[in-house]
């Protein structure tokens, strides 16, 4: 199965109908991407495919070739979002924070909150109550040079 | 700048938000192997037979014979075992461990069990064998009774609630070589190392060289306190066995159904209220359905019996509580901890009495809550660190609480309000029994903070490094703190009860006020230079006025309460009877905050849990089980179920604890249930329990 | 169960993911060329997958060998053929919610579509797979049914349209052949006011517990989910509305048509109480 993983080329060896949740963190080591329930419920598996934020609990790999995948890992240590989760205590225990981040990246460039919350609907956090989150992505996206999610992995 | 009172940085680094942090499931070992847990399929009754439909080979098998200690996670008592030997008392019970290098052989490993079933108990109100009573007495409440204006009664039940931390239970075994003998290190999610060392000394007999090392943990909530025991045995067992690492991770299924879960609770009120509202007697009774063993059970009904009252003053008390046995999977630690139970009753009763008076509930309210000076069930006389008033009048201000009500009435909208407090650190003689110790180390360039105090979420890492950076007088970047791991830090007690920062927060302050003294004025790097390393270790020294009686239940149950009180604004389908919180506002008052950030999310996050307690939350057994084992079907708050919050956070500085800060992780568990709920009851529906799902709502018209 | 004390054997119950090394899979990359594998194999068709990988997860997966069809683009268009919307099979719930076209002649297919899952279940989740799964609680398929939408199969060599009220034979059971691809939806004009709403055990990410969709006519149109094994219209209650029956005595018309169950959910008694009220919701908002 060939695509692009973070902006590389990759090609990996696993079961054409392995999730693409454990191809991510066990061909390709990337641990970043989590399971939190195996049913599409959680949010915490969330990874882009060509730019749309979706569930790898649920895709077989077979489904990405010749996509573009990206997980927590494309976004590198400095992503302004990143830095915010942690500063505005959008993260607590952390578990939810890259499937969050991921569903962030698909918001447009002004959001309402209503967009943010409607957005991160299919992301469940235990921890926040949420209200955090929502100020991290909000000032996320009142920071000028604030790219659209199509270039987001940067 | 001092580091306390202000939201720096967190020590937790940026790993939570690139995915470089490590939880359980994203570490590996050379050699590891996969491990699984056989569990009952019946409630009760014994095992006759157990036989392999399947090829063998290459797995590791442990059943009850493997264990060489004592087959008994050591807790309160020593009733659960590890695994089943021949009793089956409640449904997912393990008795067998399977490993295997390939997780699909594992997962395709059939075992056929032959079971002797028994009828089994569920109904808590029919169970005769008692884990824990408890009696609380105060004054002469029947005679009260008998003198008071009026009597108003009342029954209130609270469901079990799952914690859904979003990574499930999940540990490493790794058999390890110490000083040449054959050890095992565990590496897991897990709120207390602590425990699960002394659980597993048990289970192994003292010998093998054990170690428990936290490892980035995602959420806790009390059901990874004393879980992780079990399933650190298990794994420890089957890593002993096969000489590999054993990784035993449950999916999201297994964990709901087999793991701890909030005790349910059926908790009766007769108050003796005079016509003008004072309060003069209140009989309570309180009964805890605890599951098939004992496990935190008299704990829990203890903390839920000493807040039965709520935050009310009374001269006349009975609280009687009971925590019994039932065949389900055993109930444990969840946020709140008893604390939820009764006083969502209590404050639904409180409406009750307002109701039966014809009194405004918040006049009532005014007039009974507790202030310095007064004494509680148990008899403690309160000091200067008392809110309940203020933090009353504070969100009936913040909210204009009493025109907002008045106006919403004939519409489907309603306002609700609870008052509540929460008792910081262990109850009683709690702390002085743990003996909790914290350490602090001189390293080259500053200091590391060595405790058994696990970060699951809470900002333990962020607020203990602004203690001590602030009470050494060192820049807070010079204040490192250690991954717990048993073999190296600490037991500072068990990451719970909203003691970390009040308590061990406390020891790691006067660690470096000692530290300090002995620097005499050098920096840590200096010290270091000249004279090496040192380290300096102290034991929890309560407050010395606290006194207390175990066997009567009467003194100080706790050095101090945290104070809050919550209005919700509710809007109600009419034709549907969802309900959709749009607006709570949570005044709580814990001292004051170390980090204000991290404060608020605790306020925030507790909040949200106990919404999801209040409507959201149900957990459905059949056969003694949870049936609705999936995020599918046990519905948490998503972001579209959250209302607008509203967060003030009033000062009143403890001086017991650390720059004057108290517990804060449980008290905002309490407040959300009632408040809804009392806003329904102004709507016209009568409900005296929660989950107040629409189903329930719609069979509550008061006037139906 | 209680009571009844003895001997028993038990299966342990079957535990955690269906093995993957079990499970074949093709990818046909053409309408042609799927269809060609299904005239010569018996396989699942494969789309979204967010019904099938949740059977996966939690072992309950039956079928073995699978079809995969996410890159049969021609399966996404959404158009309009004369005064008819064809829904292409493959078109996913965010496609519905941004399609102009869905959005003029059947809003209420938006509306159903915002509430499926959160935005990455609706990146995935096709119009067809819904159909196909046959699941009483479907969001879409009482929106469908109200509008007397047709499905469009093709086999390698037909093509049959069935309406969808006569698509559903039973619980999850469909009138297609192992050999059919839905590859269509078609929806013929819609004269008169829609309404929807659903019912789900939260705000979002809800299994609905009840499911309404209408379209006010002088022969009105209602459709409900989750109060039967298969979506159902409701035709005694349409025909009280159309002869001139009051609204009350079409809501007790209504309460003697369904008979929804009690299940993990919710019960049979408050789905039909939220059944009646919303009728008259329907009707009033509509009127």
């Amino acid at each position: 199965m060939k695509f692009v993983l973070n902006g590389a080329g990759t090609e990996v060896k696993s079961h054409p109908m392995s999730r693409l949740l454990d191809v991510l963190r066990e061909e390709c080591g990337l641990t970043g991407t989590k399971e939190g329930c195996g049913e599409g419920e959680c949010g915490a598996c969330t990874v882009l495919v060509d730019g749309e934020p979706v569930c790898s609990c649920l895709i077989p790999v077979a489904q990405v070739e010749g996509t573009e995948v990206v997980t927590i890992e494309g976004l590198g240590d400095r992503h302004p979002l990143q830095i915010l989760f942690m500063n505005e205590v959008g993260a607590q225990c952390g578990i939810c924070t890259p499937g969050m981040i991921m569903a962030a990246l698909a918001l447009g460039p002004s959001p309402t909150l209503d967009d943010v919350k409607t957005a991160l609907a299919g992301n469940l956090c235990r921890c926040t109550g949420y209200s955090a989150i929502y100020r991290a992505i909000l000032k996320w996206r009142e920071m000028p040079d604030v790219t659209s999610s199509a270039s987001a992995a940067r | 700048m001092p580091a306390v009172g202000n939201s720096v940085s967190r020590k937790d680094g940026i790993g939570k938000a690139t995915g470089s942090a490590r939880y359980a499931d994203d570490i590996t070992f050379p050699g590891m192997i996969h491990g699984r847990t056989i569990r009952s399929t019946i409630p009760r009754g014994r095992v006759k037979s157990i036989r392999f439909d399947f090829d063998t080979a290459g797995f590791t098998i442990v059943d009850y014979h493997d264990i060489i200690g004592r087959n008994s996670v050591d807790l309160i008592e020593k009733d659960q075992p590890f695994l089943v030997e021949t009793e089956v008392r409640h449904m997912a019970e393990p008795i067998l461990l399977l490993a295997h290098e390939n997780r699909e052989r594992l997962n395709a490993a059939r075992v056929e069990i032959e079971y002797e079933e028994e009828i089994p108990l569920f109904d808590p109100e029919q169970s005769s064998q008692v884990f824990k009573k408890i009696d609380i007495m105060k004054g002469d409440p029947a005679g009260a009774l008998a003198s008071a204006d009026l009597i108003v009664e009342g029954t209130y039940r609270t469901g079990h609630q799952e914690h859904v931390y979003i990574e499930p239970n999940g540990v490493i075994a790794v058999p390890e070589e110490v000083d040449g003998k054959s050890g095992v290190a565990i590496f897991g999610s897990v709120q207390c190392p602590f425990y699960v060392i002394k659980a597993l000394r048990c289970l192994f007999g003292a010998h093998p060289p054990i170690r428990v090392v936290q490892t980035e943990t995602g959420g806790g909530f009390g059901g990874k306190e004393e879980y992780p025991s079990m399933i650190a045995g298990h794994a420890a067992l089957l890593a002993l066995k096969s000489g590999r690492p054993v990784k035993i991770i449950y999916d999201r299924e297994e964990d709901m159904i087999a793991t701890t879960k909030r005790h349910p609770a059926i908790v009766r009120h007769r108050t003796g209220v005079m016509r003008d509202g004072r309060i003069v007697a209140m009989d309570i009774d309180v009964l805890m359905d605890g599951g098939a063993y004992v496990t935190l059970s008299p704990v829990v009904l203890s903390r839920g019996c000493i807040h039965a009252a709520g935050p009310y003053r009374c001269d006349n008390v009975n609280i009687r509580g009971r925590t019994v046995f039932t065949n389900t999977p055993p109930n444990g630690a969840f946020r709140g901890f008893g604390a939820p139970q009764t006083e969502f009753a209590v404050e639904v009763h409180m409406e009750r009495i307002a109701e039966a008076l014809g009194m405004d509930s918040v006049a009532l309210r005014r007039i009974n809550a507790l202030q310095s000076g007064d004494t509680t069930a148990t008899g403690q006389t309160l000091r200067e660190d008392t809110s309940a008033l203020t933090v009353l009048e504070e969100a009936i201000r913040r909210t204009d609480f009493l025109r907002r009500r008045e106006r919403l009435k004939g519409t489907n909208r309603a306002l609700g309000l609870s008052l509540f407090y929460h008792g910081a650190g262990f109850t009683g003689s709690g702390e002085l029994s743990l003996k909790s110790r914290a350490r602090l180390d001189l390293t080259p360039t500053g200091v590391r903070i060595a405790t058994g105090s696990t970060e699951i979420g809470q900002g333990t890492r962020t607020t203990h490094a602004q203690i001590v950076s602030d009470s050494l007088g060192i820049p807070y970047e010079d204040v490192e703190v250690a991954q717990p791991d048993t073999a190296r830090v600490a037991d500072s007690g068990p990451t719970v009860a909203s003691r970390t920062c009040m308590v061990v927060g406390k020891i790691l302050e006067e660690c470096a006020h000692e530290m300090k003294e002995r620097l005499k004025g050098a920096s840590p790097a200096e010290y270091h230079a000249r004279h090496g390393a040192f380290s300096v270790e102290r034991m929890y020294a309560p407050p010395d006025w606290i006194k207390w009686d175990d066997a009567t239940y009467r003194g100080d149950a706790y050095a101090t309460y945290g104070w809050g009180c919550d209005v919700v604004e509710i809007e109600v389908d009419p034709d549907t009877f969802e309900v959709r919180p749009l607006k709570l506002t949570a005044v709580q008052e814990f001292g004051r905050p170390i980090h204000p950030a991290l404060a608020q999310g605790q306020i925030e996050g507790g909040t949200a849990q106990g919404l999801g307690y209040a409507l959201l939350e149900r957990v459905v057994m059949r056969n003694g089980a949870m049936a609705n084992s999936q995020l599918t079907n046990y519905t948490i708050p998503t972001t579209l179920d959250m209302p607008e919050l509203d967060v003030v956070m009033l000062e009143n500085p403890y001086p017991g604890g650390p720059f004057g800060a108290k517990g804060l992780g449980e008290l905002p568990m309490d407040g959300p249930a009632p408040a809804v709920v009392n806003a329904l009851r102004s709507l016209g529906f009568d409900v005296r329990e929660i989950p107040a799902t629409p189903e329930l709502i719609a069979s509550c018209m008061a006037s139906a | 169960m209680a009571g009844n004390a003895g001997r028993h054997v038990v299966r342990e119950r079957s535990a955690m993911r269906t093995a993957i090394s079990g499970l074949e899979v093709r990818s046909a990359a053409s309408l042609g060329e799927a269809l060609a594998i299904l005239r010569d194999d018996e396989r699942t068709p494969i789309a979204g997958a967010t019904d099938l990988y949740v059977a996966l997860n939690f072992g309950t997966l039956k079928p073995r060998q699978f079809l995969d069809i996410w890159s049969v683009s021609e399966l996404r268009d959404i158009s309009m053929k004369g005064t008819t919307l064809v829904i292409g099979a493959l078109a996913t719930y965010t496609s519905l919610i941004r399609s102009t076209l869905v959005g003029t002649h059947v809003p209420m297919l938006v509306e159903a579509s915002r509430q499926v899952g959160g935005a990455q279940i609706q990146n995935r989740g096709t119009l067809g797979g819904n159909v196909a799964n046959a699941s009483p609680a479907g969001d879409s398929l009482p929106v469908l049914a109200a509008v007397d939408a047709v499905v469009v199969l093709r086999s390698a060599d037909s093509e049959r349209r069935i309406p969808i009220t006569k698509f559903y034979t039973g619980y999850r059971a469909t009138v297609m052949r192992p050999n059919e691809l839905i590859v269509a939806i078609e929806i013929p004009p819609v004269e008169g006011k829609q309404w929807f709403r659903k019912v789900g055990t939260r705000a979002a990410q809800a299994i609905s517990k009840i499911v309404v969709a209408g379209v006010r006519a002088r022969t009105p149109r209602i459709a409900f989910g989750s109060v039967a094994p298969t979506v159902v219209r409701a035709p005694e209650t349409e025909s009280a509305l159309a002869e001139g029956a009051t609204i009350d005595e079409a809501a007790l018309v209504l309460s003697r048509e369904i008979a929804p169950i009690d299940d993990l959910r919710s019960t049979a008694e408050y789905r039909t109480r939220v059944a009646t009220n919303l009728l008259r919701r329907f009707w009033i908002e509509t009127g």
